[in-house]
């Protein structure tokens, strides 16, 4: 490929988003150097500024179909569009969240708000990569950012013991990854993501080595996203962190981990296509069943929505497996909306938690109706939305992966998902039971800032307008992936 | 004469041996965090070995993203295993069993 100036210019123009990020984090890490403890609120005013003014530089792009720059190594398309803007209000949201915890805690250092930003920068160049070492970079910007974050409260234990978990495996997923990816390149000839379409289109598709690649690189995607098999990080590091970090690795990374899945694999591999659904389908079934069966023993709400997490990736797996736009589309419709509603859940625990107090357990949630019945109802709507009962958001979002797989005659895979889903609504509801029907253990006054409660208000009423008007939603996930 | 089977079959043990390692390994996270460099390196060679026998630099191009990603990586699992070994004043593999369920 020849280099040219012009073309250059040119696409650093389509990176502005990712450009202004990456600049505004840099500033904001100095800016933490310079700032007293009294004034360090400030670096989470900026922080979610940068990221306003982010979401607002890539929803004013114009995208028309598919534009690749800077050398192959950037796309931006429609579905790059809306997960982007997504993902960074996703983590405005979980931002404002995590301010009063990390002040209560007294761990409001700068570094979460900067390794938070440096993970979205991440989660934005994944999501338009069009080039392997692209898919890489950000991956691994991601990824490691999470590893830093999850350890940065020193004076834990746990947390620290949950780092050093989910960075050996994580690193492990990663190395697996690039495995993968070394032997498409070998078979290829090619890192650039359209031309191994290409070279799989022209005959390569059916080669032993290809076959090869994409086990290693579904292992890669299946840690990432935490399906089973590869979940075993999951409820060892939504426990162990401190909740606001745990808050971020269960919302916008899933992002990143759809839009991995999506670069790679319709994208990059689209006429291997058999081949990696059943490999998908062994893990999505895998993933509902353990997901839904164990988060039933569970007594910390923190890991029983890590269980839940699990569960839910195997209805997004199941959407990408049916290898049609019909799928991913579904799929990508319940990423966006599972991550919208896992951020208002586990933004009500950081609501109920204080000093010295975590509201982890599902036992700190009895009651919660008689303490306060507005905050009950907002739970009780995320419960609802994470059973998939209509009219909730989670219904559509299941209703549209089912229709989807069984359009391709999946019709054991869809019995399977619906028979699962009805074994995970007794843990939902349970937390719901729990408060409406149980006396009060806990009677403290609810904390919270007036910005945090508007904010999980407004929070719990768009995921209650998504149930009732999801079409908007849909229209956009149909015109991103056509 | 080394063909590319050569190359790709001493890659390939790396990788298997530092796979292992992650599993087998059972005193010390150290190791572990060696096992992972290795399992890099078992890549780094592959893409090596291709770009030779295709005639194409790509491949060495992300040798040097790895190379550099993997330093990034080491850097932040000696940090974390820092604060572990503050908190616990051990690294041993078996006593990290605080979290189950």
């Amino acid at each position: 490929m020849s280099f040219s100036a012009a073309n250059f210019n040119a696409g650093l123009a389509y990176a502005r988003p990712e450009i202004f990020l990456g600049i505004a984090a840099c500033a904001i890490l100095l800016l933490d150097l310079l700032l007293t403890d009294a004034q360090r609120h400030w670096i989470g005013v900026l922080a979610v500024l940068s990221l306003l003014i982010t979401a607002l530089l890539a929803a004013g792009q114009p995208v028309s179909g598919r534009i690749i720059a800077l050398g192959g190594m950037f796309e931006l398309d429609r579905m790059a569009q809306v997960l982007k803007v997504v993902s960074l209000l996703i983590v405005a949201l979980v931002f404002i969240y995590s301010t009063d915890y990390l002040r209560r805690r007294a761990i409001l250092k700068g570094e979460y708000y900067v390794l938070g930003l440096f993970a979205t920068l991440g989660i934005l160049v994944l999501i338009s990569a069009a080039n392997l070492i692209t898919v890489y970079l950000g991956l691994e910007l991601m990824s490691l950012c999470l590893y830093a974050m999850v350890a940065f409260d020193r004076e834990s234990g746990k947390a620290a013991e949950s780092a050093i978990k989910f960075f050996v495996l994580g690193s492990m997923a990663s190395g697996t990854l690039l495995y993968g990816m070394s032997i498409l390149y070998g078979v290829t000839g090619s890192l650039q993501l359209s031309e191994i379409a290409a070279a799989l289109h022209n005959g390569l598709a059916a080669n032993v080595g290809i076959l090869f690649g994409i086990a290693f690189i579904i292992v890669g995607v299946g840690f990432k996203f935490g399906a089973v098999p590869f979940h075993m990080w999951i409820p060892d590091v939504y426990e162990g962190s401190p909740t606001c970090v745990t808050l971020f690795i269960g919302s916008a990374p899933k992002i990143g981990a759809f839009a991995l899945a999506m670069r790679l694999l319709p994208e990059g591999l689209g006429f291997s296509q058999p081949d990696w659904s059943q490999m998908l389908v062994v893990l999505a079934v895998l993933s509902l069943a353990i997901g839904n069966v164990v988060a039933i023993a569970q007594s910390n709400l923190k890991r029983m929505l890590a269980y839940s997490t699990i569960s839910h990736v195997g209805f997004i797996l199941l959407g990408i497996l049916s290898g049609t736009a019909q799928g991913y589309q579904a799929a990508m419709f319940y990423t966006i909306t599972y991550v919208i509603v896992a951020t208002g859940s586990f933004g009500m625990i950081l609501l109920l938690s204080r000093q010295g107090f975590e509201a982890d357990m599902l036992t700190d949630f009895k009651g919660l109706n008689v303490r306060s019945p507005w905050f009950a109802g907002l739970m009780a709507i995320h419960m609802f939305s994470l059973t998939g009962l209509p009219p909730f958001v989670g219904f559509w979002a299941k209703l549209g992966v089912l229709q989807a797989v069984l359009s391709v005659n999946d019709t054991w895979l869809a019995v399977v998902a619906v028979l699962f889903s009805v074994v995970g609504a007794f843990f939902y509801l349970r937390v719901v039971k729990l408060m409406y029907f149980d006396e009060p253990t806990d009677v403290a006054v609810i904390g919270g800032s007036v910005l945090m409660r508007t904010m999980l208000s407004t929070n719990a009423l768009v995921v209650f307008a998504l149930g009732m008007v999801p079409s908007a939603l849909l229209v956009l996930c149909q015109r991103a992936l056509p | 004469m080394i063909s590319l089977t050569h190359v790709l079959t001493l890659s390939g043990l790396l990788f298997a041996i530092a796979v292992a390692g992650v599993f087998l390994n059972r005193k010390n996270i150290i190791v572990l965090l060696m096992c992972i460099e290795l399992m890099l390196l078992a890549v780094n060679f592959n893409f090596v070995a291709f770009s030779r026998f295709l005639g194409d630099i790509n491949g060495q191009i992300f040798v040097f993203f790895i190379l550099t990603v993997a330093a990034a990586e080491a850097a932040i699992g000696l940090a974390i295993l820092v604060v572990l070994f503050r908190e616990r004043r051990s690294i041993d593999v078996e006593e990290l069993d605080s979290l189950q369920g």
